[in-house]
């Protein structure tokens, strides 16, 4: 990882570019943001339809208006919930993806980098360890104080304001190392912690229930507000430090504000339904083969297409192995892990 | 640089070097014979040594050298194939995260091991599948990394890739499995030292017997110059990707033979290389120093875990894993570069 490699379009993963074949519609970035904003909206529509039992789009939406009907509960007690943390979560994780991107000129900048999912669930195991909690509604908090505390410490150890993309992956590897540690003495200490973790940290969407929505909504909200807001002045650092200045920005700043979004973004949809790997990774790279390097455009991307990657993700594991299903953490790793070796494949020769 | 020559032959060698590797072969011995006298049945130091030289009662001789010998002897090895493995990767790949735990192959060990624990099978069918899953990723990864030669930084992004994938499905099978076969395939995981017995460690030991003199003979020196850059390397006539190839195979196979003994120890193969450079102060992979310091780091965790917890005997990976981050985190508080990057 060079820190002097020009952060807008990480060498490592760009595609390359190509000829369009003949007759190919070129949109407009605008245009094409209206296409990905439909994509969701089918594959929300898919995913409150397919399941173990499967309904019909007149069954949805009579189950979703009319309370006597028979599909009315599976609708609002299951399908709805899910659908609706699905499309909070992969927001989330695209959303936050982007900014550590940008914020630590990392290409390979996630939400496990930092540690937040080791501090999340370092924090989840304790709560069910020493606190004997057993519901998801109770761990929320926990992942996210854990979440916090683990970034905030990350960020800290790998340099705050001197971090060097390296420096800062060497401190995420630091705090992964001894939290996974303190949570695998829990899994084999005590058997109600590895009967829950095992479950929580494979990252499902299972146990989505309408209060989880209504707990994860507010910091997402405002994750995305904060996130939204960067993207301007993440834009005038990607220059360097210096320029930045110049152009009147202050890094100091953007970067505690970038720190605190990542956090409320990762945190909360970590604390939702465990760690989730390979969106928050991927879908910035794909994005900005479409928009570029500009995070004004980059971000909203990411806000609409991270959801239909994950809600894609949990309708595919749901179909895949009907009437179980197989969680959503899995089948983005299984899925995205490839597409990652392929971007990896297509790159242009990259620099040690 | 100092050499020693006699008529037929000279030696090259480091005197800073030398005394570190020398200092950690005494702390090895040194680890060794305390944790053959502590236990439940202790036997002073003086005893132990007696009774290694065949001497001492029959009481002694069969504690020492039956039940607590052999998991001694495994941490060492263990150690020290990690550490070789993690200093050839390093250099290969030129950077201090180039780990095999980084690469992807522990977790491929980890997968072969939970097939066979979610399958149901045995303690010796859990070493072959974590044998045959770590070889498989290893050979997928460099499969993957290849494209007119495998370079260090897509081998990283490759590995990194690859690990992802496997953690999923490793996070899967272990849904799948039954909580018993789950609470032994989490303390496998976790790499443990508990209940071995000879026959963990006669493969590791022939294994190393084969491998080490492959690395540290025959791809030393050539990891030494490939450092430089592999132009400068092709320039002095070394043959880049044949070295690469025979040193990735190679720290495979180490690292595949201790997981199928210990279970994926985490982070001596990341931390024994770093901490040898820093002893040495030499340039290259410091392969000797480095496997050394990795059998005296393993040998001295399992002691800590052996009596950190009063009644309970952790599994060594837990003490590697807090050292390692601890370690890790002290580096950069130091505010110290951290060596190659």
């Amino acid at each position: 990882m060079s820190a002097t490699a020009p952060p807008q379009t990480p060498e490592t993963i760009s595609a390359t570019p190509r000829a369009r074949p003949p007759g190919a519609v070129r949109l407009s970035r605008g245009a094409g943001l209206i296409v990905a904003a439909g994509l969701l909206l089918a594959v929300a529509v898919l995913s409150i339809c397919l399941g173990a039992k499967s309904l019909s789009l007149a069954d949805v939406w009579h189950g979703l208006s009319d309370p006597g009907s028979a599909s009315y509960t599976v609708v609002h007690q299951m399908r709805l919930p899910r659908t609706l943390l699905g499309l909070l979560v992969g927001l989330a994780l695209g959303l936050a993806g982007a900014v550590m991107q940008a914020l630590t000129r990392n290409p390979l900048a996630d939400p496990g980098l930092l540690g937040i999912n080791a501090g999340a669930s370092a924090a989840v195991v304790t709560s069910i360890w020493l606190f004997g909690i057993g519901t998801f509604d109770g761990y929320i908090w926990f992942a996210l104080g854990g979440a916090a505390i683990a970034t905030t410490a990350g960020y800290l150890v790998g340099g705050g304001r001197s971090a060097t993309p390296v420096r800062l992956a060497l401190a995420g590897a630091a705090l992964n190392a001894t939290l996974f540690s303190y949570v695998s003495v829990a899994m084999l200490l005590d058997s109600a912690s590895l009967e829950a973790m095992r479950f929580w940290t494979v990252g499902s969407l299972a146990n989505a229930t309408p209060s989880t929505v209504v707990r994860v909504l507010p910091f997402v909200a405002v994750g995305l507000v904060l996130a939204l807001g960067l993207a301007r002045p993440l834009n005038a650092l990607a220059l360097g430090e210096d320029s930045a200045r110049a152009l009147g920005s202050r890094p100091t700043a953007v970067r505690a504000v970038a720190i605190v979004a990542v956090t409320l973004l990762c945190g909360a949809a970590t604390a939702a339904c465990g760690p989730i790997v390979f969106v928050g990774l991927m879908v910035p790279h794909v994005v900005r083969t479409i928009t570029g390097p500009d995070l004004r455009w980059l971000l909203p991307y990411c806000a609409v297409l991270a959801p239909v990657v994950l809600l894609g993700a949990d309708v595919l594991g749901r179909i895949l192995a009907r009437p179980g299903e197989i969680q959503v953490g899995v089948v983005t790793s299984v899925v995205g892990g490839p597409v990652f070796l392929y971007f990896l494949r297509r790159a242009k020769a990259v620099r040690a | 640089m100092r050499v020693l020559r006699t008529t037929a032959l000279s030696v090259r060698y480091r005197p800073r070097a030398l005394t570190a590797s020398v200092a950690c072969l005494v702390l090895a011995f040194a680890a060794m014979v305390i944790t053959l006298g502590s236990g439940d049945y202790r036997i002073p130091p003086g005893e132990v040594l007696r009774t290694l030289a065949g001497g001492g009662t029959v009481a002694d001789h069969f504690i020492v050298v039956q039940l607590r010998l052999p998991r001694v002897v495994t941490a060492l090895l263990v150690g020290g194939a990690l550490a070789l493995a993690g200093a050839a990767f390093q250099s290969l790949v030129r950077n201090p995260l180039g780990s095999p735990d980084m690469l992807g192959f522990t977790e491929g060990a980890a997968t072969g091991a939970l097939v066979v624990v979610v399958a149901g099978g045995s303690s010796l069918a859990l070493a072959g599948g974590a044998m045959i899953g770590g070889v498989a990723t290893g050979v997928g990864v460099y499969a993957l990394a290849w494209r007119r030669g495998v370079h260090g930084y897509r081998l990283i992004l490759t590995g990194i890739g690859v690990s992802a994938i496997l953690s999923g499905v490793n996070g899967y099978l272990m849904t799948k499995a039954q909580l018993m076969d789950a609470a032994r395939a989490m303390l496998w995981l976790t790499g443990s030292l508990d209940g071995r017995g000879w026959s963990d460690v006669v493969p590791l030991a022939v294994a190393m017997v084969v491998l080490v003199p492959v690395v540290v003979a025959g791809c030393g020196r050539a990891l030494h110059i490939i450092e430089m850059g592999d132009d400068v390397a092709r320039a002095l006539g070394i043959s880049v990707e044949r070295v690469r190839l025979m040193t990735l195979a190679a720290a495979v196979l180490l690292t595949s033979f201790a997981a199928a003994a210990a279970g994926p120890v985490s982070f001596v193969a990341l931390t024994a290389p770093q901490l040898a450079r820093r002893l040495t102060r030499a340039p290259g992979p410091n392969l000797i120093p480095s496997m050394l310091l990795g059998s005296v780091l393993l040998t001295c965790a399992d002691l800590v875990a052996q009596h950190a917890v009063p009644g309970r005997q952790l599994p060594v990976g837990v003490v590697t894993g807090v050292l390692g981050g601890g370690y890790l985190i002290w580096l950069l508080a130091a505010g110290r570069r951290a060596g190659r990057i």
